[in-house]
């Protein structure tokens, strides 16, 4: 068996010899290189575009601008699946060049060059005259009565509003003798920064269009693509080879419209659109930033009696996945600690700048920074033991969400709370560092985290696999659910090898997908690929197994419920007895004169289950109260993701997401100039990822309970690690001065206003 | 204006070789351009991220602000170049998969060639000090952790201390 | 692939000086790793180059006949850290440069690119004025010399004049002899960076360690160019050594600085932090010539 054991990637060699192929390794240096020209405001329109200067350049081939777009298709750009139902389906807000721009950074016009040089310079010379409106960046300012008004249809610039009622909130905060505990958290822009840009290239053959991209959702783009060039979508052909990460950004349509459509109207050459650094913070993607206000009443055994969120969501200038975040990090609210009486209001607002998608976590990082900071808060007002009070309040066991039917079966909150608590020594550091005094002083701090495995039931979960069983008895495995970097195809062989009863080492998945040939797939995203692939590998490798028992019996004459597939041999059960090698059955099925058969299995899964899966951070810090500084001295993440189909990968995926969490708690924010809306610090130097000597060394634990909806007891992994590092970091600076930091990251600039406040420097 | 090329004789991963190179291209260009060795990646061109780190002479460069014309008459050194004649690969190599120190695997060619160096050096480096000579790369991926673990085993087995590195 | 207009390749510095005579629009390029980033942000695209990178009469530290320590511009950063002459007279210069960016930057940048940039937050800047540096600068009239301080003439501009290029950074004897210091950066993050502000302190200290004889202080970030905090020094030379007249140093440099408010932080923060690293650097600096300060 492989599922549970720490495995070798797949992947690894090539990786490590630097042979594995990425977008840009494959394109062929004909092309020609194309580069956005972005706009210099920030809400707008374009007036008119002078491009005869850069089309006098050297090397320039044309210059393409928003009013060369003879039809104007609108297209949505969230990796979500299709919704049949229109009411259902996602905002279809962009076009491949935008005339209305809502932006610093909107894409108006694009050139194409044979060099890249010249596609600079080319971009420097175009001259663009603009109607300039007034524009809006903050959330809350957006919403008001006469705010600059950013799309047509949505009154207040409110994409969208949602809220959760139960109980009755008003009539519970009558209680006598509650104490009201209110707080305001904010969490900052931040983006993904995949270490490869997002970069795609398009050629056509025939009438058909080929797009080479780096992208998680190689099937979703084949749809929207079609959508924005206003094409049948089976003349889309996507190929996604290696990427160099994704975190969500590439989980949505950046350039792979417009790539195409510069291609066609070049009559089909080869174009390359490699997106800088700078561009990949501003033009793609980024997180939405939250503001969220929660009041508590809580009575004076540290229950609560009656809560109140309200979230405000920075959609930035376009729908992208929209309310979606904002939704999913408000559905945590009243799960996470139940309380009979809760209001919830979520609001998703369109505001002047980048535009904000989908990034590890969807919704929940922002959630729990304001929920676990909040939840400190509360229990130090009541001068309750911080995980004590979260253990008296958290989710219990049993617990059902009526709308997933989501079940907590096991105790996780608790295994997990224990696990890291003893892994980080924290009863004995915790005593240790109550009321310190002097200039550096330490603290441990803990934040638990609510997530769930795939999109079931909000939107369509589905997985398609196709096994082709080769002369040698090896095979070939191919799934839409996609490779990038996280490990999945490693995670699939493992699966396959141990459903059908081959060696790992014959199990060959194609990582590389193409929508002309892999079978249909919505990608990577909500930490679904293990989970929702093994049910279509589990279904498929039995069909598959069927087949080949079938054929064995017809060569060995055995009834098939006396044979099985063990170690890539078939096997007589009755008996023990190796009948004969895969390879020899499959040789004789390929070539047989008399029953010749190519055995192979494609099935699909429809997943209709959904599955909780919990942990948390504990975090311990030294603060220097002068120097404004923290110092991440310790920090352990436990987990429950049900069964680990590789121990190591997923420790792997922990420290990933930790490290972000520690980025998000400490050191990043997108900055936005408020005078122009121009991002001011869009590179790797000013924009603050935390670097290898910011990290401590990082723990992973996991309490290992099976989940039993799933085909291999397995469960979200992929982004849970980056959901509540950044509260515990924040909680364990406020035991170590006594001062909360509620606006996130907890950096020298906010350490320095929080300490000045309360007088501690 | 008429493009400017110069003949650039170096060696690159023990093979002395020339080609006029345009000497508007950085290293990487003539890396992965004139010489297909794409192990070398591009990751920002500013040289903040080290996805495109090569060892000239000796010691780290990140190939994208380095002048390719620069090159002549040295030695470069590129993840393909790490591999013995029959495809057999170093030990570092075999710590960062044995470690799971790989991911998405784009910035690892760059943090390979970093701990090249520093195992080139043949002491035994303190944990920040390791930290401090691989902090010229940015990774997404791993929160470093398993990079870290690699080198520092790797590290430790070179001097022979194989009981210390099954503690990292 | 870079926008650059041509390229010309120094041989010797005589030949980097008719270079830039016969092209006065050039720009010298050294290890590149501003240059070359400007130019792909497109603030120096379509300009001729000068490399020097290829002279290796500019690299290497050195004494000069009368004891001064000469550094020749190109010496990178990780060559001036490692550098025995370094370590042993002048350390806080190595472990400054030691700070900047990360391994692979310091391996690429240079002393002389650090300085001619004329950027404020350069690591090397904040210790060559705190250490009364010296800049040789050669051009088609010949060698002249002057202090760091006067090099500097405003935000991203140093007297460099035409045809000239920096050939070496010299510290005098009088000014290393007898002196420790210590440089404390501050970042947001601990590589990869560049300095919030920075702050180089050194002391020299009478023979009994119990009084201070000179204290020079200087910072990055603190004002458009690197600068001096005199009155700062003024007010600790010739003190006793004690955790008081540490504090008075501190708390003058607020006199003397002008730091900015801008989106990478704000004045007050700035200000803040530069009475806090003048604290520790001295008292560090204190530390390392031997002095004791009691509590």
């Amino acid at each position: 068996m492989y599922v549970g054991k720490k495995v070798t990637r797949v992947d690894a060699y090539d990786k490590v010899i630097g042979r594995t192929k990425y977008t840009d390794d494959l394109c062929d240096k004909s092309a020609y290189i194309a580069r956005v020209v972005h706009s210099t405001i920030a809400h707008g329109r374009v007036v008119s575009i002078d491009t005869s200067e850069a089309e006098k350049i050297p090397g320039v081939v044309k210059v393409f601008t928003c009013f060369d777009l003879k039809e104007k298709h609108y297209f949505p750009t969230a990796g979500h699946p299709w919704s049949t139902d229109p009411g259902h389906q996602d905002v279809a807000d962009r076009l491949v060049l935008t005339e209305e721009v809502r932006f610093y950074g909107d894409d108006i016009a694009a050139v194409v060059a044979e060099d890249e040089v010249s596609a600079a310079q080319a971009v420097r010379a175009v001259k663009v005259e603009y109607e300039e409106y007034p524009f809006v960046l903050d959330v809350q300012e957006a919403m008001k009565d006469g705010a600059p008004q950013i799309h047509e249809e949505y009154p207040n610039n409110i994409l969208k509003h949602t809220s959760i009622r139960k109980g009755n909130y008003e009539e519970a905060i009558k209680e006598p003798g509650l104490t009201k505990i209110e707080g305001w958290y904010d969490t900052p822009t931040v983006q993904h920064c995949h270490i490869e840009n997002f970069i795609c290239y398009a050629e056509m053959e025939g009438d058909r269009i080929t797009v080479v991209a780096s992208t998680q959702i190689p099937h979703i783009v084949r749809r929207v693509v079609g959508q924005a060039l206003g094409i049948a979508w089976g003349k889309v052909r996507i190929i996604k080879p290696y990427i160099g990460g994704g975190f969500g950004n590439k989980q949505d349509i950046l350039y792979e419209p417009l790539c195409a459509w510069l291609c066609m109207q070049l009559g089909g050459h080869l174009v390359k659109l490699d997106v800088p650094r700078e561009d990949t913070f501003v033009s793609n993607r980024v997180r939405h930033a939250i503001r969220s206000h929660i009041i508590s009443w809580v009575r004076p055994d540290g229950t609560y009696a009656a809560r109140k969120l309200e979230a405000y969501s920075d959609q930035g200038a376009y729908a992208s996945h929209g309310h979606s975040i904002a939704a999913k990090g408000a559905g945590a609210f009243p799960q996470l600690y139940p309380c009979d009486n809760v209001e919830a209001d979520a609001y998703t607002v369109f505001t002047n700048k980048s535009v904000a998608g989908a990034m590890r976590g969807y919704g929940i990082p922002q959630a729990m920074w304001a929920v676990e900071c909040h939840t400190e808060d509360v229990a130090a007002k009541l001068h309750i033991d911080p995980v004590e009070f979260r253990r008296k309040n958290l989710m219990p066991v049993g617990y059902i969400d009526a709308f997933s039917k989501n079940e907590l079966y096991d105790d996780t909150f608790n295994q997990c709370l224990d696990k890291a608590m003893e892994t980080i020594d924290y009863k004995r550091k915790f005593k240790e560092y109550q009321n310190q005094t002097g200039d550096i002083r330490r603290g441990i701090g803990v934040a638990v985290f609510w997530y769930n495995t795939a999109v079931w039931p909000i939107s369509l979960e589905t997985s398609s696999c196709r096994m082709v069983l080769n002369q040698d008895g090896s095979l070939q495995v191919q799934l839409g659910e996609t490779e990038i970097g996280q490990g999945a195809d490693t995670a699939y062989t493992q699966m396959t090898a141990d459903v059908l009863g081959v060696p790992l080492e014959d199990v060959h998945v194609v990582s590389c997908q193409d929508t002309d040939v892999t079978p249909f797939g919505t990608g990577a995203y909500a930490s679904r690929q293990t989970y929702t692939a093994g049910f279509s590998i589990r279904q498929t490798a039995l069909l598959l197994k069927e087949r080949i028992l079938k054929y064995a019996h017809e060569l060995t004459r055995m009834p098939p419920y006396n044979l099985d597939i063990a170690d890539g041999s078939i096997v007589r059960t009755t008996d023990g007895r190796k009948l004969m090698t895969l390879g020899e059955l499959s040789t004789e099925a390929l070539y047989s004169l008399t029953n010749s058969q190519h055995l192979s299995a494609e099935s699909t899964a429809q997943i209709k289950s959904n599955a909780y899966s919990f942990g948390c951070t504990i975090a311990e810090v030294e603060v220097d109260i002068p120097m404004c500084k923290v110092k991440l001295i310790d920090i352990v993440n436990a987990h429950d993701a049900g069964t680990l189909i590789n121990p190591a990968l997923a420790e792997a995926q922990v420290h990933g997401g930790m490290s972000m969490g520690i980025g998000y708690g400490m050191s990043e924010r997108l900055i936005f100039d408020k005078k122009t809306g121009r991002a001011l610090n869009n590179n790797l130097l000013d924009y603050k990822l935390s670097t290898f000597m910011d990290h401590p060394r990082l723990k992973a634990v996991f309490a290992e309970n099976t989940e039993p909806t799933s085909a291999f007891g397995t469960k979200a992994l992929g982004e849970p690690p980056a959901c509540s590092v950044a509260p515990a970091i924040r909680n364990a600076v406020y035991q170590a001065t006594g001062v909360g930091v509620n606006d996130a990251p907890v950096n020298p600039h906010n350490l320095f206003r929080r300490f000045t406040e309360e007088g501690l420097i | 204006m008429s493009k400017q090329y110069k003949l650039v004789s170096c060696t690159i991963n023990g093979k002395q070789v020339e080609k006029m190179v345009d000497v508007r291209a950085s290293l990487t260009d003539m890396l992965r351009d004139d010489y297909r060795l794409t192990s070398v990646k591009k990751g920002c061109e500013v040289g903040e991220c080290g996805a495109c780190n090569v060892i000239i002479d000796g010691e780290c460069f990140n190939s994208c602000i380095y002048l390719a014309v620069w090159a002549e008459g040295k030695e470069i050194l590129t993840l393909e170049g790490l591999a013995g004649p029959n495809g057999e690969i170093s030990d570092i190599q075999q710590a960062f998969i044995d470690e799971a120190a790989v991911q998405c695997g784009f910035c690892s060619p760059g943090f390979i060639m970093s701990a090249v160096e520093i195992l080139e050096a043949k002491r035994e480096f303190s944990d920040d000090e390791i930290r401090k000579l691989m902090s010229g790369h940015l990774c997404r991926c791993t929160g470093y952790e398993n990079i870290f673990r690699a080198v520092k085993k790797t590290m430790l087995r070179r001097l022979g201390k194989e009981k210390e590195a099954l503690e990292v | 692939m870079y926008d650059i207009k041509a390229l010309y390749e120094a041989e010797s510095i005589e030949h980097a000086v008719k270079l830039l005579a016969e092209h006065p629009e050039a720009q010298i390029i050294a290890g590149g790793s501003d240059v070359l980033v400007q130019m792909r942000e497109g603030k120096r695209a379509g300009k001729e180059l000068v490399s020097i990178y290829g002279l290796d009469e500019m690299r290497g530290v050195s004494f000069e006949a009368d004891g001064a320590i000469r550094i020749g511009s190109l010496t990178s950063f990780s060559h001036i850290t490692r550098d025995p002459i370094i370590k042993e007279h002048i350390n806080v210069l190595g472990e400054a440069v030691d700070m900047v960016g990360g391994p692979q930057i310091r391996n690429i940048g240079t002393i002389g690119g650090n300085t001619c940039n004329g950027v404020t937050s350069a690591d090397s800047a904040s210790t060559l004025h705190a250490w009364d540096a010296v800049v040789e600068l050669t051009g088609p009239n010949g060698v002249r010399r002057i202090p760091i301080h006067d090099f500097y003439i405003r935000a991203g501009v140093v007297d460099l004049r035409p045809g000239e290029l920096q050939t070496a950074i010299i510290i005098p004897k009088a000014s290393y002899e007898g002196y420790k210091g210590h440089y404390i950066k501050y970042a947001m993050r601990n590589a990869m960076d560049i300095a919030t502000t920075g702050c180089s302190v050194n002391v020299k200290l009478s023979s009994d360690k119990m009084v201070m004889e000179d204290v020079r202080i200087a910072y990055g970030v603190a004002g458009p160019v690197p600068m001096r905090a005199p009155q700062a020094e003024e007010a600790a030379k010739g003190k006793t050594v004690s955790g008081g007249n540490v504090k008075a140093f501190a708390e003058t440099v607020l006199k003397d600085i002008n730091p900015r408010d801008s989106w990478r932080a704000s004045k007050e923060f700035r200000q803040h932090i530069a009475v806090v690293l003048a604290e520790r650097a001295l008292r560090e600096s204190i530390r390392l010539a031997g002095g004791v300060i009691d509590e």
